[in-house]
């Protein structure tokens, strides 16, 4: 580890904390239908959307009718993003002639993006239109973000209010957040990153003539060589915009943001770790704006903050560290003025060990799931570090929204708990827990293990599972389990060495992926829907208060625990016992 | 009742509960506590598969799934027993009472005058009895004629006796008790079956118990959390499998018999009766466990001023001398006016005269002592040619007047003050002269500021009421230390300031007697009626204190939050034994895959078996350990949230991580030791 090192990881925490409170007072504005600077281009054009929808703006939803609608337009967003990708062959904007996207693939790809997972079981440049690219998972990007955000306000709100059936309106929460929130930050950011080098255009793919001929032989054929390569093109910065934004993750080319098209520059990297952590981040200050809690608010960015910096403190210890089997061979991984050192493997050299480890933290606390570097050559501990992150159900910022109402599920079982410890019955702001509020935060947490242990252990037993692995022994248990883990969590971040383009992980992580986002939503909405019915009960010193370090260390804990002990049996057969095999020598 | 307190490990019940302890492995009886079926389910499973070993007499390690087949079994039992234990106190106290409910005898009034004798459960509602001296009441009624003292110990344990009289706040008397003087006429209020003795002996035998709001919800996440372990533990066999290293149903059941919150789970009902149980150690009967959890709840607490915040009484606690007089000679007038006044406050001036003036009591020859009445309102001596009269001001004054005496000016002025402030002026007059004045006060409890001072920082409100003017009551309420007052209070203003508060979101605690209080009672989150109450007051509250005594109510909060606090730090207790089970128990299953797991086993244990087992045996154990925590409840100091929430999750969070390491070494060097694995 370095100096340097640490003050990028610092330079980053810095930049967050200081985009936290401007970002997040204006989304609570925004959520709150109050005056804002872009209303006067923004207010008619969501007048007109309404008008031409026949949304009244006015309505109040109850959480069931808040949660169907969400749902509805869940399933319809998903339908038409799969006839897009079945259909591209026969529709406009297909310059490399692409054939229609396999029935597996393409349902794979449409949960993927309407979970806001993007998870990619196909590289980009390879498989979509631009077409399927823009109208199909651009606008993905956009509303799946949308939606996330849309619970985590309707949650807010049923913190906030007090003796209320309803939690606001879905259709105007949708449309404030692309329009206020998402489209005018996406432009900018857009922008910034063309003046970086990403591309942005509709040109077919370019040829270059290689300076230096390479010569290949693949197994059974005759050595080939190479003398041209392909470069593909695309309106990639518009995508990545929202991609990071939005928490979205899915790159517009392959190697996501390793590629230099999608992450020329340092600059580009600071800024697009920024953008992931920025809304998530926003929302804690708008959680303490909305509930009058400010400090709360606070409280809740420290947890998650203090969850942040563990793990990149682990995962960039673990990679600057280098790998001892290597070392033994007497290589130098030491860091120095001619070589970043460590593990270098599956890296980018213009981001460095510090650069890929803080990337690979924040896109898995955060249910991004791009990367800048291959997880899959992690060392086993660095390599640790996002599986865990995901597994403590990306409540450290989380997702766009998904965060906020993830973390505060794990308030409300803290404060279940804690909460009794100061002898009352528990409440949370004001708002006593009964027993429905336990009921549908136990289901949030119940589904989550059953999603990603379920499918990990039915993908182990099967041929159809095993076949994908690349790798045997622990490394190949961690690789199945990363995938579910990444789709239930909707990270979408890949370890990479799974072949996941096959019916059968298609087609489970793909249910992975709507069960770890709708069926975990509903209780959400039912919980803010209960809490909002409640009375508020004055604070008092005897009040459990949500606002302490104290409340800090009980949070941090419960859901270092909570995510613990559902997951160290199989993470010690997995990344723990690789780390110790590697230790004395044995690699898989 | 049986008034001393029951020993926890009382041989009588520890008997009773292991009896019972076996009766409720009956799995409909289990259901209802998920967590343990779990492990029921788990324990006969086992027990079949190793009935299964034992016939094939497969497998060498039958000594090793046997042990673990047996401390299973106990885990169930244990927790059963922890059950049975808190049940068999509240019995204990049951038996004591079905003892006053003897076959009664009724002498029962016929329309037409004439009286009948009739067995007691042949009374019904409206019938009208007479009891006289030495007769047991036959059922729960109200006096309607006539007056008694009553010996109603068996309820109440209290041995002195009370009266009960036809009208007003005291008529009210008890199935079950006796009447020592005079003879009654007692209207039947309760049909057989309901009375309050029938009511009370349900309570403490929890046989009435229904689970409170709060026990649901936690209950549900224990379940919750079964289901997660469950899940774990059921995908950890395919992984298992994977890695080349398949487990044996023994040793994956142990795992998650280990992992699952056995701990809470098995001591839940266990702490919520005890709860209920505690309250009624202090006297005080619980009609439902929701009552006590409401206590813990309270946010403001309403108090009479008299009796709870207040001595009954009003003390001399300054002599003033008007005009011409000295202090000591307006001291010894009003001793000497006071020596054979026996009421406290007569009392209290001659204590006050004592210490202030070293004047002694003494005997006085041939003196004429004046009783208090209520016609002249003063009291005094004829006592070697003086006349020493000692009263309510405009009584004195008008004494003085009429012996042509002067009234000093400053008389009037000093009479009001003594009013504004609090207190109650009297005057004392020798012959014609009026000496001076003797300040009466309103005595605050001792300590009663202190115990306000807890409450605050608890986040409680207290609010006085009382039927003192504004002025007064100010005075005291800063005394007192209490947040707030409600002076000259009626009824209705204490349901109105009951229903601001709810209104508000709060939880509203008060103690009352009357008819009157009824309605507050009922409106109030956790009304304690007293014991001395009309019927009225005590169906409209939730909770019956049987020593009538209005500080209770501070008590029953502490019961209350006592009862939450003990359940939030068994859980957090619980979860956190789960981190050193998994390193115990971990390593032992893959260690013979992966040789390199034994860094994880960080307490060293001796093998994979005696890991298993040291894990299971603990597991077992720590419910054993825990039933006295369960019984008494965990330590309760008042204090703020915050400083409470940081104490209880030292002690039962961080504390729950690192005890079972320490255990579960020791029980695995003392299984090595003993050879049994």
């Amino acid at each position: 580890m370095t100096i340097n090192g640490w003050l990028q990881i610092l330079l980053f925490f810095a930049l967050v904390l200081v985009v936290t409170k401007p970002l997040g007072a204006y989304m609570a504005r925004v959520y709150q239908g109050e005056r804002t600077w872009l209303d006067f281009v923004l207010r008619p054009l969501e007048r007109l959307i309404y008008r031409a929808t026949g949304v009244d703006e006015r309505h109040e939803m109850r959480w069931t009718e808040y949660a169907a609608s969400l749902l509805l337009f869940s399933l319809v967003s998903m339908l038409l993003l799969y006839l897009l990708q079945r259909l591209q062959d026969v529709l406009p904007l297909n310059p490399q002639g692409f054939a229609a996207v396999p029935p597996d693939l393409a349902f794979n790809t449409a949960a993927s993006f309407t979970t806001n997972t993007n998870w990619q079981a196909y590289s980009g440049e390879a498989t979509m239109s631009y077409l399927v690219q823009m109208a199909g998972l651009a606008y993905q990007n956009f509303v799946s973000a949308a939606v996330g955000m849309a619970v985590a306000v309707a949650f807010i709100r049923g913190i906030a209010r007090r003796e209320s059936e309803t939690i606001g309106n879905f259709w105007v929460d949708l449309v404030r957040g692309l329009l206020w929130i998402l489209l005018p930050i996406s432009f900018v950011f857009a922008l910034v990153l063309v003046s970086q080098g990403v591309v942005q255009n509709l040109r077919p793919y370019q040829t270059a003539r290689l300076v230096e001929p390479q010569i290949v032989q693949s197994e059974g054929s005759s050595q080939q060589v190479i003398r041209t390569q392909t470069i593909p093109q695309g309106p990639a910065a518009s995508q990545i915009a929202i991609k990071m934004l939005g928490t979205n993750g899915g790159g517009f080319f392959n190697a996501n943001s390793a590629h230099p098209f999608e992450n020329p520059t340092p600059f580009s990297n600071l800024l697009e770790m920024l953008a992931i952590f920025a809304i998530p981040a926003g929302f804690t200050y708008t959680l303490g704006r909305m509930t009058g809690s400010q400090r709360h608010g606070w409280a809740v960015f420290a947890a998650m903050s203090l969850l942040f910096f563990v793990g990149v403190a682990v995962a960039y210890w673990a990679e600057a560290r280098g790998n001892p089997l290597v070392a033994a061979l007497g290589v130098d991984q030491s860091a120095s003025a001619m070589q970043p050192g460590g593990n270098m493997e599956g890296k980018e050299v213009r981001f460095g060990i510090a650069g890929s480890a803080l990337f690979a933290t924040v896109t898995t606390d955060a249910s991004c799931g791009a990367v800048n570097s291959m997880h899959d050559s992690f060392t086993p501990l660095g390599g640790l570090v996002p599986l865990v992150n995901m597994q403590l159900g990306e409540v450290v910022f989380g997702g766009v929204g998904a965060g906020l109402y993830g973390v505060l599920v794990m308030v409300i079982l803290s404060v279940f708990i804690a909460g009794l410890m100061v002898g009352r019955t528990p409440e949370y702001l004001g708002k006593k827990i009964d027993s429905y509020d336990v009921k549908m935060a136990m289901l949030y947490v119940i589904i989550f293990p059953l999603s990603i242990l379920g499918l990990t252990a039915a993908s182990v037993l099967l041929p159809a599972g095993l076949s994908s692995v690349s790798n045997g022994g622990p490394h190949g248990l961690t690789q199945i389990l990363y995938a579910f883990t990444s789709g239930t969590a909707n990270n979408g971040s890949a370890f990479g060495g799974l072949n996941a383009n096959t019916l059968w992980y298609n087609t489970t992580v793909g249910l992975a992926m709507l069960v770890g986002r709708f069926l975990m939503i509903v209780p959400v909405l039912a919980i803010a829907g209960n809490l909002a019915r409640k009375k508020i009960v004055p604070p008092s010193l005897g009040t459990f208060p949500v606002t302490t370090p104290s409340f800090v260390v009980l949070l941090v804990s419960v859901i270092l625990i909570v995510g613990a002990l559902t997951f160290f049996p199989v993470l010690s057969l997995g990344p723990i016992v690789e780390h110790l095999l590697m230790q004395i020598g044995q690699t898989f | 009742m049986s008034r001393e307190m029951i020993k926890t490990w009382d041989a009588r019940i520890v008997r009773r509960a292991a009896i019972e302890a076996f009766k409720k492995l009956d799995p409909r009886v289990m259901i209802k506590n998920p967590v343990m079926f779990v492990v029921e389910v788990g324990s006969v499973l086992l027990s079949v598969n190793l009935a299964r070993d034992l016939l094939a007499a497969s497998g060498e390690r039958l000594a090793f799934e046997f042990q673990i087949v047996l401390w299973l079994w106990f885990t169930v039992l244990f927790a059963n027993f922890a059950e049975a234990m808190a049940e068999g106190r509240g019995k204990a106290q049951a038996d004591s009472l079905r003892r006053a409910r003897t076959s009664l005898r009724a002498r029962r009034l016929r329309d037409d005058g004439s009286i009948e004798e009739v067995a007691g459960p042949e009374l019904r509602r409206g019938d009208v009895v007479i009891v006289s001296a030495g007769e047991f009441i036959p059922a729960d009624g109200e006096v309607i004629e006539g007056i008694a003292s009553v010996d109603e110990s068996a309820i109440t344990g209290e041995s002195a006796p009370v009266i009960r009289e036809a009208g007003g706040d005291r008529s009210a008397v008890t199935g079950g008790t006796r009447v020592l003087s005079d003879q009654i006429k007692v209207r039947v209020t309760s049909d057989p079956g309901e009375t309050f003795l029938d009511r009370m002996i349900a309570l403490v035998e929890g046989a009435q118990r229904q689970k409170t709001p709060n026990e649901i919800a936690l209950n549900i996440l224990l379940a919750g959390l079964t289901i997660i372990f469950l899940l774990a533990v059921v995908t950890l066999q395919p992984f298992a499998i994977y890695s080349g290293a398949r487990q044996s149903l023994f040793v994956l059941i142990a795992l998650l018999v280990c992992l699952i919150p056995t701990t809470i789970g098995g001591l839940l009902s266990a702490i919520g009766i005890a709860g209920m149980d505690r309250l009624l150690q202090r006297n005080v009967i619980a009609m439902s466990g929701r009552a006590v959890e409401a206590a813990g709840d309270v946010d403001t607490m309403l108090l009479d001023k008299t009796g709870t915040i207040t001595l009954g009484n009003r003390q001399a606690t300054e002599f003033i001398p008007f005009e011409g007089v000295s202090d000591r000679e307006l001291a010894e007038a009003a001793q000497l006016a006071s020596l054979a006044d026996e009421t406290p406050e007569g009392r209290s001036i001659v204590v006050l005269a004592k210490e202030r003036y070293g004047l002694r009591g003494r005997e006085l020859k041939g003196a004429t002592f004046v009783p208090f009445t209520a016609q002249t309102r003063m009291s005094g001596v004829d006592y070697d040619g003086r006349e020493i009269r000692k009263g309510a001001p405009d009584a004195i004054e008008k004494y003085v007047r009429q012996k042509g005496g002067a009234i000093p000016e400053r008389m009037r002025e000093t009479v009001e003050r003594i009013a504004r402030e609090g207190g109650t002026p009297l005057l004392v007059a020798e012959g014609n002269r009026l000496l001076g004045a003797v300040y009466l006060k309103d005595i605050i409890k001792a300590g009663i500021r202190e115990r306000f001072n807890q409450l605050r920082q608890m986040g409680i409100k207290t609010v006085m009421i009382t039927g003192d003017n504004p002025l007064t009551a100010a005075t005291i309420a800063r005394e007192a230390g209490v947040d707030d007052f409600l002076a000259e209070a009626k009824p209705e203003d204490k349901l109105a300031l009951i229903r601001k508060e709810q209104a508000e979101g709060r939880l509203v605690a008060m103690i009352g007697d009357g008819t009157n209080d009824a309605p507050a009672l009922a409106q109030a989150d956790v009304g304690v009626a007293m014991n001395t109450g009309t019927q009225a007051a005590k169906e409209a509250g939730n909770m019956i204190d049987l020593d009538s005594n209005p500080t209770k109510l501070i008590e029953v909060v502490e019961v209350g939050k006592q009862l939450l606090m003990t359940r939030g730090a068994l859980t957090t207790f619980s979860i956190a034994n789960d981190v050193a089970k998994y390193f115990a128990i971990i390593p032992a299953m893959f260690v013979s895959a992966f040789p390199v797991l034994d860094t994880l086993n960080i307490m060293r244990l001796h093998s994979p078996e005696s890991a298993i087992l040291s894990a299971v045996i603990f597991n077992a154990l720590i419910i054993i350990a825990l039933i006295p925590l369960a019984l008494r409840g965990v330590r309760y100091r008042p204090m703020p949230a915050t400083a409470m929430l940081r104490r209880n999750f030292l002690i039962y969070g961080v504390g729950g991580l690192i005890a079972p390491f320490v255990g579960i070494k020791l029980i695995d060097l003392l299984i090595v030791a003993l050879g049994l694995v």
